[in-house]
Protein backbone atom coordinates (compact mmCIF):
# COMPACT_ATOMS: atom_id res chain seq x y z
CA UNK A 1 0.00 0.00 0.00
CA UNK A 2 2.93 2.06 0.50
CA UNK A 3 4.31 1.74 -2.93
CA UNK A 4 0.55 2.93 -3.97
CA UNK A 5 0.51 6.03 -1.80
CA UNK A 6 3.96 6.97 -2.82
CA UNK A 7 2.45 7.56 -5.91
CA UNK A 8 -0.86 9.13 -5.02
CA UNK A 9 0.29 12.22 -7.30
CA UNK A 10 -0.34 10.09 -10.74
CA UNK A 11 -3.14 8.96 -9.07
CA UNK A 12 -4.55 12.47 -8.33
CA UNK A 13 -3.39 13.14 -11.67
CA UNK A 14 -5.40 10.26 -13.45
CA UNK A 15 -8.41 11.19 -11.54
CA UNK A 16 -7.86 15.13 -12.77
CA UNK A 17 -8.54 13.91 -16.24
CA UNK A 18 -11.32 11.86 -15.60
CA UNK A 19 -13.26 14.58 -13.58
CA UNK A 20 -12.47 17.19 -16.31
CA UNK A 21 -13.57 14.97 -18.94
CA UNK A 22 -16.54 13.99 -17.01
CA UNK A 23 -17.66 17.69 -16.38
CA UNK A 24 -17.02 18.88 -20.17
CA UNK A 25 -18.66 16.21 -21.59
CA UNK A 26 -21.47 16.50 -18.96
CA UNK A 27 -22.08 20.28 -20.07
CA UNK A 28 -21.83 19.66 -23.85
CA UNK A 29 -23.99 16.42 -23.90
CA UNK A 30 -26.57 17.86 -21.98
CA UNK A 31 -26.99 20.81 -24.50
CA UNK A 32 -26.72 18.83 -27.44
CA UNK A 33 -28.95 16.19 -25.98
CA UNK A 34 -31.60 19.13 -25.16
CA UNK A 35 -31.57 20.16 -28.81
CA UNK A 36 -31.87 16.79 -30.16
CA UNK A 37 -35.33 16.31 -27.82
CA UNK A 38 -36.36 19.85 -29.19
CA UNK A 39 -35.94 18.77 -32.48
CA UNK A 40 -37.40 15.25 -32.21
CA UNK A 41 -40.80 16.42 -30.92
CA UNK A 42 -40.48 19.46 -33.37
CA UNK A 43 -43.20 20.57 -35.95
CA UNK A 44 -40.34 20.04 -39.29
CA UNK A 45 -40.27 16.43 -40.43
CA UNK A 46 -36.70 16.70 -41.31
CA UNK A 47 -35.29 17.75 -37.94
CA UNK A 48 -37.29 14.91 -36.55
CA UNK A 49 -35.59 12.45 -38.84
CA UNK A 50 -32.24 13.88 -38.52
CA UNK A 51 -32.40 13.70 -35.01
CA UNK A 52 -34.14 9.98 -34.89
CA UNK A 53 -31.38 8.87 -37.25
CA UNK A 54 -28.99 10.04 -34.93
CA UNK A 55 -29.85 9.14 -31.91
CA UNK A 56 -30.64 5.37 -32.96
CA UNK A 57 -27.43 5.73 -35.11
CA UNK A 58 -25.31 6.67 -31.98
CA UNK A 59 -26.73 4.98 -29.46
CA UNK A 60 -26.08 1.47 -30.67
CA UNK A 61 -23.05 1.73 -31.79
CA UNK A 62 -20.14 0.96 -29.20
CA UNK A 63 -18.78 3.77 -27.57
CA UNK A 64 -15.47 2.32 -28.26
CA UNK A 65 -15.97 2.68 -31.97
CA UNK A 66 -17.25 6.24 -31.53
CA UNK A 67 -13.77 7.56 -29.89
CA UNK A 68 -11.87 5.50 -31.99
CA UNK A 69 -13.63 7.25 -35.07
CA UNK A 70 -12.73 10.65 -33.20
CA UNK A 71 -9.37 9.59 -32.31
CA UNK A 72 -8.41 7.79 -35.34
CA UNK A 73 -10.78 9.44 -38.52
CA UNK A 74 -11.65 13.03 -37.45
CA UNK A 75 -8.68 14.03 -35.80
CA UNK A 76 -6.42 12.63 -38.68
CA UNK A 77 -9.05 12.88 -41.19
CA UNK A 78 -9.87 16.97 -40.69
CA UNK A 79 -6.18 17.75 -39.64
CA UNK A 80 -8.10 19.77 -36.76
CA UNK A 81 -5.71 20.15 -34.09
CA UNK A 82 -8.05 21.79 -31.00
CA UNK A 83 -4.78 22.83 -28.89
CA UNK A 84 -1.17 23.00 -29.39
CA UNK A 85 -0.23 19.98 -27.13
CA UNK A 86 -1.02 16.83 -27.76
CA UNK A 87 -2.63 15.67 -24.34
CA UNK A 88 -5.03 18.56 -24.94
CA UNK A 89 -5.54 17.77 -28.36
CA UNK A 90 -6.61 14.17 -27.56
CA UNK A 91 -8.51 15.48 -24.55
CA UNK A 92 -10.93 17.63 -26.86
CA UNK A 93 -11.23 14.92 -29.04
CA UNK A 94 -12.40 12.48 -26.78
CA UNK A 95 -14.87 15.46 -25.16
CA UNK A 96 -15.89 15.33 -28.56
CA UNK A 97 -17.06 11.69 -28.93
CA UNK A 98 -18.06 11.49 -25.46
CA UNK A 99 -20.55 14.09 -25.96
CA UNK A 100 -22.14 12.90 -29.13
CA UNK A 101 -22.34 9.61 -27.16
CA UNK A 102 -23.99 10.56 -24.15
CA UNK A 103 -26.18 13.05 -25.68
CA UNK A 104 -28.56 10.70 -27.33
CA UNK A 105 -29.27 8.95 -23.28
CA UNK A 106 -29.90 12.50 -22.32
CA UNK A 107 -32.05 12.97 -24.95
CA UNK A 108 -33.91 9.30 -24.39
CA UNK A 109 -34.34 10.79 -21.20
CA UNK A 110 -35.90 13.89 -21.71
CA UNK A 111 -37.84 12.26 -24.47
CA UNK A 112 -39.40 9.77 -21.87
CA UNK A 113 -39.79 12.67 -19.33
CA UNK A 114 -41.55 14.53 -21.93
CA UNK A 115 -43.98 11.71 -22.41
CA UNK A 116 -44.74 11.67 -18.47
CA UNK A 117 -46.39 15.36 -18.80
CA UNK A 118 -50.22 15.08 -18.86
CA UNK A 119 -51.91 16.07 -21.65
CA UNK A 120 -53.67 18.75 -19.96
CA UNK A 121 -50.34 20.98 -19.35
CA UNK A 122 -50.00 20.85 -22.67
CA UNK A 123 -53.10 21.65 -24.31
CA UNK A 124 -53.59 24.02 -21.61
CA UNK A 125 -50.38 26.33 -22.85
CA UNK A 126 -51.65 25.97 -26.93
CA UNK A 127 -55.12 27.31 -25.84
CA UNK A 128 -53.29 29.92 -24.46
CA UNK A 129 -51.40 30.69 -27.41
CA UNK A 130 -48.01 29.59 -26.75
CA UNK A 131 -45.76 28.91 -30.07
CA UNK A 132 -44.05 25.60 -29.79
CA UNK A 133 -40.99 27.04 -28.86
CA UNK A 134 -42.93 28.83 -25.93
CA UNK A 135 -44.70 25.65 -25.23
CA UNK A 136 -41.01 23.35 -24.99
CA UNK A 137 -39.38 26.03 -23.01
CA UNK A 138 -41.58 27.56 -20.68
CA UNK A 139 -43.97 24.33 -19.96
CA UNK A 140 -42.84 21.24 -21.24
CA UNK A 141 -38.36 21.05 -20.88
CA UNK A 142 -39.05 23.12 -16.90
CA UNK A 143 -41.29 19.92 -15.99
CA UNK A 144 -39.59 17.05 -18.12
CA UNK A 145 -36.23 17.72 -16.67
CA UNK A 146 -37.97 17.64 -13.41
CA UNK A 147 -39.01 14.44 -14.00
CA UNK A 148 -35.69 12.81 -15.69
CA UNK A 149 -33.68 14.16 -12.67
CA UNK A 150 -33.43 10.82 -11.56
CA UNK A 151 -32.61 9.19 -14.83
CA UNK A 152 -30.37 12.20 -15.66
CA UNK A 153 -28.19 11.54 -12.84
CA UNK A 154 -27.67 7.50 -13.83
CA UNK A 155 -26.52 9.08 -17.74
CA UNK A 156 -24.02 11.10 -15.72
CA UNK A 157 -22.65 8.21 -13.68
CA UNK A 158 -22.28 6.44 -16.84
CA UNK A 159 -20.54 8.95 -18.40
CA UNK A 160 -17.99 9.16 -15.43
CA UNK A 161 -17.41 5.58 -16.00
CA UNK A 162 -17.17 5.67 -19.98
CA UNK A 163 -14.56 8.33 -19.85
CA UNK A 164 -12.02 5.01 -19.06
CA UNK A 165 -13.22 4.02 -22.67
CA UNK A 166 -11.01 7.56 -23.35
CA UNK A 167 -7.88 5.43 -23.18
CA UNK A 168 -8.45 3.98 -26.03
CA UNK A 169 -5.95 3.96 -29.00
CA UNK A 170 -5.22 6.77 -30.86
CA UNK A 171 -6.74 8.84 -28.42
CA UNK A 172 -5.31 7.69 -25.04
CA UNK A 173 -6.45 10.30 -22.62
CA UNK A 174 -4.20 9.95 -19.80
CA UNK A 175 -7.21 9.41 -17.70
CA UNK A 176 -7.29 7.42 -14.30
CA UNK A 177 -7.94 3.43 -15.66
CA UNK A 178 -4.66 4.02 -18.14
CA UNK A 179 -2.80 5.38 -15.18
CA UNK A 180 -4.25 2.07 -13.27
CA UNK A 181 -3.16 0.03 -16.59
CA UNK A 182 0.24 1.67 -16.64
CA UNK A 183 0.92 1.57 -13.15
CA UNK A 184 -0.01 -2.24 -13.23
CA UNK A 185 2.55 -2.52 -16.03
CA UNK A 186 5.87 -0.50 -15.28
CA UNK A 187 5.20 -2.64 -11.90
CA UNK A 188 5.92 0.52 -9.38
CA UNK A 189 2.96 -0.80 -7.27
CA UNK A 190 1.75 -3.84 -6.64
CA UNK A 191 -1.43 -4.43 -8.44
CA UNK A 192 -4.21 -5.48 -5.58
CA UNK A 193 -3.38 -2.01 -3.86
CA UNK A 194 -3.42 0.00 -7.00
CA UNK A 195 -6.58 -1.60 -8.17
CA UNK A 196 -8.73 -1.05 -4.84
CA UNK A 197 -7.65 2.44 -4.58
CA UNK A 198 -8.89 3.30 -8.11
CA UNK A 199 -11.75 1.46 -7.24
CA UNK A 200 -12.24 3.73 -4.36
CA UNK A 201 -11.26 6.71 -6.00
CA UNK A 202 -14.46 6.16 -8.71
CA UNK A 203 -16.43 4.99 -6.33
CA UNK A 204 -16.17 8.81 -4.33
CA UNK A 205 -16.86 10.34 -7.53
CA UNK A 206 -19.89 7.74 -8.29
CA UNK A 207 -21.53 7.21 -5.37
CA UNK A 208 -22.15 10.86 -4.14
CA UNK A 209 -23.35 11.14 -7.27
CA UNK A 210 -26.05 8.67 -6.74
CA UNK A 211 -27.30 9.65 -3.78
CA UNK A 212 -27.39 13.45 -4.47
CA UNK A 213 -29.51 12.88 -7.85
CA UNK A 214 -31.62 10.42 -6.00
CA UNK A 215 -32.02 12.93 -3.31
CA UNK A 216 -32.12 15.77 -5.64
CA UNK A 217 -34.76 13.57 -7.75
CA UNK A 218 -37.50 13.96 -4.99
CA UNK A 219 -36.98 17.32 -4.09
CA UNK A 220 -37.50 18.55 -7.72
CA UNK A 221 -40.49 15.82 -8.48
CA UNK A 222 -43.67 17.54 -9.99
CA UNK A 223 -46.72 16.25 -7.70
CA UNK A 224 -49.27 15.05 -9.44
CA UNK B 1 -44.80 8.74 -30.85
CA UNK B 2 -46.97 10.90 -34.05
CA UNK B 3 -49.90 11.37 -31.52
CA UNK B 4 -47.11 12.25 -28.55
CA UNK B 5 -45.80 14.91 -30.20
CA UNK B 6 -48.58 15.99 -32.32
CA UNK B 7 -49.96 17.65 -29.24
CA UNK B 8 -47.33 19.73 -28.92
CA UNK B 9 -48.37 22.18 -31.30
CA UNK B 10 -51.16 22.61 -33.61
CA UNK B 11 -51.96 22.05 -37.16
CA UNK B 12 -49.76 24.23 -38.74
CA UNK B 13 -51.17 27.23 -40.52
CA UNK B 14 -49.99 29.26 -43.34
CA UNK B 15 -47.58 31.12 -41.38
CA UNK B 16 -46.57 27.86 -38.97
CA UNK B 17 -46.19 26.31 -42.66
CA UNK B 18 -43.93 29.27 -43.98
CA UNK B 19 -41.87 29.02 -41.04
CA UNK B 20 -41.53 24.92 -40.77
CA UNK B 21 -40.41 25.09 -44.59
CA UNK B 22 -37.30 27.96 -43.41
CA UNK B 23 -36.66 25.28 -40.70
CA UNK B 24 -36.55 22.58 -42.64
CA UNK B 25 -34.27 24.73 -45.36
CA UNK B 26 -32.10 25.57 -42.22
CA UNK B 27 -31.58 22.62 -41.24
CA UNK B 28 -30.98 20.81 -44.75
CA UNK B 29 -28.11 23.54 -44.93
CA UNK B 30 -26.80 22.69 -41.67
CA UNK B 31 -26.59 19.06 -42.31
CA UNK B 32 -25.43 19.08 -46.30
CA UNK B 33 -22.56 21.65 -44.81
CA UNK B 34 -21.64 19.13 -42.45
CA UNK B 35 -22.01 16.19 -44.76
CA UNK B 36 -19.67 18.22 -47.71
CA UNK B 37 -17.18 18.44 -44.42
CA UNK B 38 -17.28 15.33 -43.53
CA UNK B 39 -16.83 14.13 -47.18
CA UNK B 40 -14.24 16.89 -48.12
CA UNK B 41 -12.16 15.70 -45.06
CA UNK B 42 -11.85 12.16 -45.66
CA UNK B 43 -11.42 12.79 -49.15
CA UNK B 44 -8.09 14.63 -48.52
CA UNK B 45 -8.14 16.86 -51.40
CA UNK B 46 -8.22 20.16 -49.25
CA UNK B 47 -5.27 20.10 -47.39
CA UNK B 48 -3.32 18.60 -50.16
CA UNK B 49 -2.97 21.99 -52.20
CA UNK B 50 -4.66 25.40 -52.36
CA UNK B 51 -7.90 23.62 -53.88
CA UNK B 52 -10.58 26.60 -53.66
CA UNK B 53 -13.98 25.32 -52.76
CA UNK B 54 -15.47 26.00 -55.84
CA UNK B 55 -12.74 24.04 -57.90
CA UNK B 56 -14.46 20.52 -59.47
CA UNK B 57 -11.51 18.74 -58.69
CA UNK B 58 -11.87 19.63 -54.78
CA UNK B 59 -14.83 17.52 -55.16
CA UNK B 60 -14.36 15.06 -57.45
CA UNK B 61 -13.37 11.42 -55.57
CA UNK B 62 -9.99 11.80 -54.74
CA UNK B 63 -8.51 8.17 -55.81
CA UNK B 64 -6.08 8.36 -52.32
CA UNK B 65 -8.81 9.64 -50.31
CA UNK B 66 -10.99 7.43 -47.69
CA UNK B 67 -13.87 7.64 -50.66
CA UNK B 68 -12.11 5.97 -53.61
CA UNK B 69 -13.20 2.67 -54.86
CA UNK B 70 -10.13 0.90 -54.05
CA UNK B 71 -10.73 1.66 -50.04
CA UNK B 72 -13.79 -0.05 -50.59
CA UNK B 73 -13.08 -2.65 -52.65
CA UNK B 74 -12.00 -4.78 -49.77
CA UNK B 75 -15.67 -5.35 -48.78
CA UNK B 76 -16.34 -7.06 -51.56
CA UNK B 77 -13.99 -9.71 -51.45
CA UNK B 78 -15.07 -12.99 -49.90
CA UNK B 79 -12.02 -13.08 -48.43
CA UNK B 80 -12.05 -9.62 -46.04
CA UNK B 81 -15.25 -11.55 -44.95
CA UNK B 82 -13.96 -14.79 -43.88
CA UNK B 83 -10.48 -13.76 -42.72
CA UNK B 84 -11.59 -10.73 -40.68
CA UNK B 85 -15.41 -10.03 -40.24
CA UNK B 86 -16.92 -13.55 -39.37
CA UNK B 87 -13.89 -14.18 -36.93
CA UNK B 88 -13.99 -11.58 -35.20
CA UNK B 89 -17.97 -11.24 -35.13
CA UNK B 90 -18.08 -15.05 -33.55
CA UNK B 91 -15.38 -14.06 -30.86
CA UNK B 92 -17.76 -10.94 -30.22
CA UNK B 93 -21.23 -13.38 -30.15
CA UNK B 94 -18.86 -16.03 -28.11
CA UNK B 95 -18.19 -13.08 -25.37
CA UNK B 96 -21.20 -11.72 -25.70
CA UNK B 97 -23.44 -14.59 -25.30
CA UNK B 98 -20.84 -16.46 -22.46
CA UNK B 99 -21.09 -12.88 -20.75
CA UNK B 100 -24.83 -13.21 -21.05
CA UNK B 101 -25.37 -16.21 -19.45
CA UNK B 102 -22.95 -15.79 -16.43
CA UNK B 103 -24.53 -12.40 -15.68
CA UNK B 104 -27.81 -13.86 -16.01
CA UNK B 105 -26.90 -16.25 -12.98
CA UNK B 106 -24.47 -14.12 -11.29
CA UNK B 107 -27.67 -11.54 -10.97
CA UNK B 108 -30.03 -13.96 -9.77
CA UNK B 109 -27.48 -14.91 -7.46
CA UNK B 110 -27.10 -11.60 -5.77
CA UNK B 111 -30.59 -10.01 -6.75
CA UNK B 112 -32.06 -12.94 -4.28
CA UNK B 113 -28.81 -12.84 -1.76
CA UNK B 114 -29.81 -8.80 -1.33
CA UNK B 115 -33.33 -10.20 -0.62
CA UNK B 116 -32.39 -12.54 1.98
CA UNK B 117 -33.73 -12.94 5.27
CA UNK B 118 -30.24 -13.20 7.11
CA UNK B 119 -28.37 -9.78 7.56
CA UNK B 120 -25.08 -10.78 6.58
CA UNK B 121 -26.39 -12.24 3.06
CA UNK B 122 -27.92 -9.11 2.13
CA UNK B 123 -24.67 -6.91 3.53
CA UNK B 124 -22.21 -8.99 1.54
CA UNK B 125 -24.76 -8.99 -1.54
CA UNK B 126 -25.05 -5.25 -1.30
CA UNK B 127 -21.64 -4.46 -1.08
CA UNK B 128 -20.52 -6.83 -4.17
CA UNK B 129 -23.15 -5.09 -6.22
CA UNK B 130 -22.59 -1.74 -5.43
CA UNK B 131 -18.80 -2.42 -6.10
CA UNK B 132 -18.89 -3.94 -9.11
CA UNK B 133 -21.88 -1.32 -10.50
CA UNK B 134 -19.37 1.62 -9.39
CA UNK B 135 -16.35 0.93 -10.85
CA UNK B 136 -15.68 1.22 -14.56
CA UNK B 137 -15.66 -2.12 -16.35
CA UNK B 138 -12.38 -1.32 -18.16
CA UNK B 139 -10.49 -1.14 -14.77
CA UNK B 140 -12.50 -4.87 -14.25
CA UNK B 141 -10.80 -5.89 -17.32
CA UNK B 142 -7.27 -4.51 -16.79
CA UNK B 143 -7.65 -5.85 -13.62
CA UNK B 144 -8.65 -9.39 -14.41
CA UNK B 145 -5.50 -8.85 -17.66
CA UNK B 146 -3.59 -8.33 -14.08
CA UNK B 147 -3.92 -11.51 -12.44
CA UNK B 148 -1.06 -13.45 -12.64
CA UNK B 149 0.97 -10.55 -11.39
CA UNK B 150 -1.41 -10.58 -8.28
CA UNK B 151 -1.34 -13.71 -7.72
CA UNK B 152 2.74 -13.17 -8.40
CA UNK B 153 2.97 -10.29 -5.95
CA UNK B 154 0.51 -12.28 -3.01
CA UNK B 155 1.19 -15.73 -3.43
CA UNK B 156 4.74 -16.19 -4.73
CA UNK B 157 3.00 -18.39 -7.80
CA UNK B 158 5.80 -17.95 -10.29
CA UNK B 159 4.48 -15.88 -13.34
CA UNK B 160 3.76 -18.39 -16.42
CA UNK B 161 2.08 -20.63 -14.18
CA UNK B 162 -1.44 -19.45 -15.31
CA UNK B 163 -2.57 -16.94 -18.26
CA UNK B 164 -5.55 -15.08 -18.24
CA UNK B 165 -6.93 -14.65 -21.92
CA UNK B 166 -8.46 -11.66 -23.36
CA UNK B 167 -11.71 -13.47 -23.31
CA UNK B 168 -11.28 -14.67 -20.46
CA UNK B 169 -10.70 -11.15 -19.39
CA UNK B 170 -13.60 -9.87 -21.11
CA UNK B 171 -16.34 -12.18 -19.90
CA UNK B 172 -15.17 -11.87 -16.61
CA UNK B 173 -15.86 -8.13 -16.91
CA UNK B 174 -18.77 -7.87 -18.80
CA UNK B 175 -19.82 -10.78 -15.98
CA UNK B 176 -18.98 -8.60 -12.81
CA UNK B 177 -20.50 -5.00 -14.18
CA UNK B 178 -23.65 -6.40 -16.01
CA UNK B 179 -24.67 -9.50 -13.19
CA UNK B 180 -24.49 -6.62 -11.02
CA UNK B 181 -27.02 -4.46 -12.72
CA UNK B 182 -29.04 -7.36 -13.96
CA UNK B 183 -29.33 -8.36 -9.81
CA UNK B 184 -30.96 -4.87 -9.45
CA UNK B 185 -33.38 -5.40 -12.19
CA UNK B 186 -34.20 -9.06 -10.50
CA UNK B 187 -34.57 -7.60 -7.30
CA UNK B 188 -36.62 -4.57 -8.38
CA UNK B 189 -38.60 -7.47 -10.27
CA UNK B 190 -39.10 -9.19 -6.95
CA UNK B 191 -40.11 -6.44 -5.32
CA UNK B 192 -43.04 -5.25 -7.81
CA UNK B 193 -44.64 -8.59 -7.67
CA UNK B 194 -47.76 -8.08 -5.72
CA UNK B 195 -47.22 -9.00 -1.88
CA UNK B 196 -50.94 -11.53 -1.78
CA UNK B 197 -48.54 -13.40 -4.56
CA UNK B 198 -46.04 -13.99 -1.96
CA UNK B 199 -48.42 -14.32 1.07
CA UNK B 200 -50.79 -16.88 -0.97
CA UNK B 201 -47.92 -18.88 -1.33
CA UNK B 202 -47.22 -18.57 2.46
CA UNK B 203 -50.79 -19.47 3.25
CA UNK B 204 -50.64 -22.95 1.30
CA UNK B 205 -47.95 -24.00 2.97
CA UNK B 206 -44.84 -23.47 0.83
CA UNK B 207 -41.64 -22.88 1.96
CA UNK B 208 -39.58 -19.37 1.33
CA UNK B 209 -37.17 -21.05 -1.02
CA UNK B 210 -40.45 -22.37 -2.95
CA UNK B 211 -42.16 -19.59 -2.61
CA UNK B 212 -39.51 -17.70 -4.85
CA UNK B 213 -38.49 -20.55 -7.16
CA UNK B 214 -42.12 -20.92 -7.92
CA UNK B 215 -44.54 -18.17 -7.36
CA UNK B 216 -41.95 -14.97 -7.06
CA UNK B 217 -39.13 -15.37 -9.97
CA UNK B 218 -41.17 -16.35 -13.14
CA UNK B 219 -43.64 -13.26 -12.33
CA UNK B 220 -40.43 -11.23 -11.91
CA UNK B 221 -38.17 -12.52 -14.82
CA UNK B 222 -41.49 -12.33 -16.99
CA UNK B 223 -42.32 -8.71 -16.02
CA UNK B 224 -38.80 -7.51 -16.21
CA UNK B 225 -38.38 -9.38 -19.60
CA UNK B 226 -37.70 -6.33 -21.48
CA UNK B 227 -35.30 -4.95 -19.22
CA UNK B 228 -33.08 -7.66 -18.91
CA UNK B 229 -32.91 -7.77 -23.01
CA UNK B 230 -32.29 -3.92 -23.15
CA UNK B 231 -29.30 -4.62 -20.64
CA UNK B 232 -28.12 -7.75 -22.78
CA UNK B 233 -28.05 -5.04 -25.84
CA UNK B 234 -25.58 -3.16 -23.37
CA UNK B 235 -23.72 -6.01 -22.86
CA UNK B 236 -23.02 -6.68 -26.35
CA UNK B 237 -22.11 -3.10 -27.00
CA UNK B 238 -19.55 -3.61 -24.43
CA UNK B 239 -17.65 -6.23 -25.86
CA UNK B 240 -16.13 -4.44 -27.81
CA UNK B 241 -14.19 -2.86 -25.05
CA UNK B 242 -12.10 -5.97 -25.54
CA UNK B 243 -10.81 -3.66 -28.43
CA UNK B 244 -8.35 -2.30 -25.70
CA UNK B 245 -7.31 -5.15 -24.38
CA UNK B 246 -6.53 -6.81 -28.03
CA UNK B 247 -9.44 -9.08 -28.02
CA UNK B 248 -9.89 -10.40 -31.55
CA UNK B 249 -13.93 -9.03 -31.49
CA UNK B 250 -15.59 -7.74 -34.29
CA UNK B 251 -13.80 -4.18 -33.92
CA UNK B 252 -10.31 -5.32 -33.48
CA UNK B 253 -10.98 -7.19 -37.02
CA UNK B 254 -11.57 -3.87 -38.20
CA UNK B 255 -9.41 -2.07 -37.21
CA UNK B 256 -6.72 -4.62 -38.17
CA UNK B 257 -8.60 -4.92 -41.26
CA UNK B 258 -8.23 -1.09 -41.64
CA UNK B 259 -4.81 -0.68 -41.28
CA UNK B 260 -3.39 -3.14 -43.64
CA UNK B 261 -5.87 -1.98 -46.52
CA UNK B 262 -5.30 2.08 -44.93
CA UNK B 263 -9.34 2.41 -45.33
CA UNK B 264 -10.39 3.64 -41.90
CA UNK B 265 -13.74 5.20 -43.04
CA UNK B 266 -15.24 2.62 -44.50
CA UNK B 267 -13.95 0.01 -42.29
CA UNK B 268 -15.78 2.24 -39.21
CA UNK B 269 -18.45 3.10 -41.30
CA UNK B 270 -19.09 -0.75 -41.99
CA UNK B 271 -18.34 -1.80 -38.72
CA UNK B 272 -20.84 0.93 -36.70
CA UNK B 273 -23.27 -1.10 -39.37
CA UNK B 274 -22.70 -4.15 -38.00
CA UNK B 275 -23.25 -3.39 -34.48
CA UNK B 276 -26.46 -0.81 -35.42
CA UNK B 277 -27.75 -4.39 -37.27
CA UNK B 278 -27.87 -6.40 -34.50
CA UNK B 279 -28.47 -4.17 -31.50
CA UNK B 280 -31.42 -2.72 -33.38
CA UNK B 281 -32.73 -6.40 -33.91
CA UNK B 282 -32.30 -7.03 -30.12
CA UNK B 283 -33.99 -4.04 -28.84
CA UNK B 284 -36.80 -4.88 -31.93
CA UNK B 285 -37.07 -8.06 -29.20
CA UNK B 286 -37.55 -6.03 -26.46
CA UNK B 287 -39.99 -4.16 -27.63
CA UNK B 288 -42.27 -7.23 -28.97
CA UNK B 289 -41.67 -8.99 -25.28
CA UNK B 290 -42.99 -5.12 -23.77
CA UNK B 291 -45.86 -5.53 -26.28
CA UNK B 292 -47.10 -9.04 -25.56
CA UNK B 293 -47.20 -8.41 -22.06
CA UNK B 294 -48.96 -5.88 -22.25
CA UNK B 295 -51.28 -7.48 -24.37
CA UNK B 296 -51.36 -10.37 -22.02
CA UNK B 297 -53.86 -7.72 -19.68
CA UNK B 298 -52.62 -7.06 -16.73
CA UNK B 299 -49.27 -8.27 -15.33
CA UNK B 300 -48.89 -9.08 -12.01
CA UNK B 301 -45.73 -7.04 -11.54
CA UNK B 302 -46.18 -3.76 -13.59
CA UNK B 303 -42.64 -3.58 -15.82
CA UNK B 304 -42.85 -0.04 -15.78
CA UNK B 305 -43.27 0.32 -11.90
CA UNK B 306 -39.97 -0.59 -10.61
CA UNK B 307 -37.32 -0.15 -13.48
CA UNK B 308 -34.47 1.78 -13.34
CA UNK B 309 -35.00 4.27 -16.56
CA UNK B 310 -31.61 3.84 -17.80
CA UNK B 311 -32.06 0.15 -18.06
CA UNK B 312 -35.14 1.06 -20.07
CA UNK B 313 -33.45 3.50 -22.61
CA UNK B 314 -32.90 0.87 -25.15
CA UNK B 315 -36.60 -0.05 -24.91
CA UNK B 316 -38.12 3.02 -24.27
CA UNK B 317 -39.14 4.62 -28.01
CA UNK B 318 -42.31 5.40 -27.21
CA UNK B 319 -43.75 3.75 -29.95
CA UNK B 320 -45.29 1.35 -27.33
CA UNK B 321 -46.69 4.34 -25.33
CA UNK B 322 -46.49 2.46 -22.43
CA UNK B 323 -43.05 3.58 -21.78
CA UNK B 324 -43.64 6.42 -19.64
CA UNK B 325 -42.56 5.71 -15.74
CA UNK B 326 -39.10 7.12 -15.88
CA UNK B 327 -38.77 8.27 -12.37
CA UNK B 328 -41.12 5.42 -9.82
CA UNK B 329 -40.58 7.93 -7.16
CA UNK B 330 -42.21 10.84 -9.15
CA UNK B 331 -45.14 8.88 -10.06
CA UNK B 332 -48.56 8.20 -7.66
CA UNK B 333 -48.23 5.65 -5.64
CA UNK B 334 -49.38 2.68 -6.83
CA UNK B 335 -51.07 0.99 -4.51
CA UNK B 336 -51.17 -2.90 -5.48
CA UNK B 337 -47.13 -3.01 -6.10
CA UNK B 338 -45.20 -1.15 -3.74
CA UNK B 339 -46.54 -0.33 -0.43
CA UNK B 340 -44.31 0.89 1.84
CA UNK B 341 -44.40 -2.46 4.52
CA UNK B 342 -43.02 -3.75 1.14
CA UNK B 343 -40.39 -1.67 1.45
CA UNK B 344 -39.63 -2.14 4.86
CA UNK B 345 -39.01 -5.59 4.43
CA UNK B 346 -35.20 -7.29 3.07
CA UNK B 347 -33.24 -4.64 1.45
CA UNK B 348 -34.83 -1.36 2.21
CA UNK B 349 -32.02 0.64 2.13
CA UNK B 350 -31.84 0.65 -1.84
CA UNK B 351 -34.69 2.68 -2.57
CA UNK B 352 -32.79 6.26 -2.62
CA UNK B 353 -29.75 4.90 -5.04
CA UNK B 354 -31.95 2.78 -7.10
CA UNK B 355 -31.53 4.94 -10.71
CA UNK B 356 -28.04 4.53 -11.30
CA UNK B 357 -26.78 2.16 -13.34
CA UNK B 358 -27.04 1.62 -16.82
CA UNK B 359 -23.69 2.16 -18.52
CA UNK B 360 -25.12 3.02 -21.25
Amino acid sequence: MEAFLSNIDRVVDGFSWTVRLTLLSALFSFVLGVLLTAMRVSPVPLLRGLSTAYVEGIRNTPLTLVLLFCGLGLNSALGLSMADSVAWDVFWWAVIGLSAYTACFVSESLRAGINTIPLGQVEAARSLGLTFTQNLRLIVIPQALRTVVGPLGSVLIALTKNTTVASVAGLGVQEASREMKLMFDQGIAPVLPTFVGFAIGFLILVLPMGYFFGWLAKRVAVVR
Amino acid sequence: MSTQTSVLFDAPGPKARARNVLYTAIALVVFVVGLATLYLGFNQTLRDREASLFDPATWAVNPSGQWAASKWEPFLRPATWTDYVIPGLQNTLTAALTASVLALVFGLVFGIGRLSERWWVRAASGAVVEFFRGIPLLMLIFFTMALPIVAYQLFDIPPGTFQVTALAAVVTGLTLYNGSVLAEVFRAGILAVPKGQSEAAQAIGMTRTQRMWVILIPQAVTAMMPAIVAQLVVLLKDSALGYIIAFPELLRSFTLLATRESNVIPAAIICAVIYIIINLALSRVAIWLERRNARRGKPSAKPTDALDAPLRLGTATGAAGASVAVEPTVQEPLPDTLSEDERTGPGDDSDDGAPRDGRD
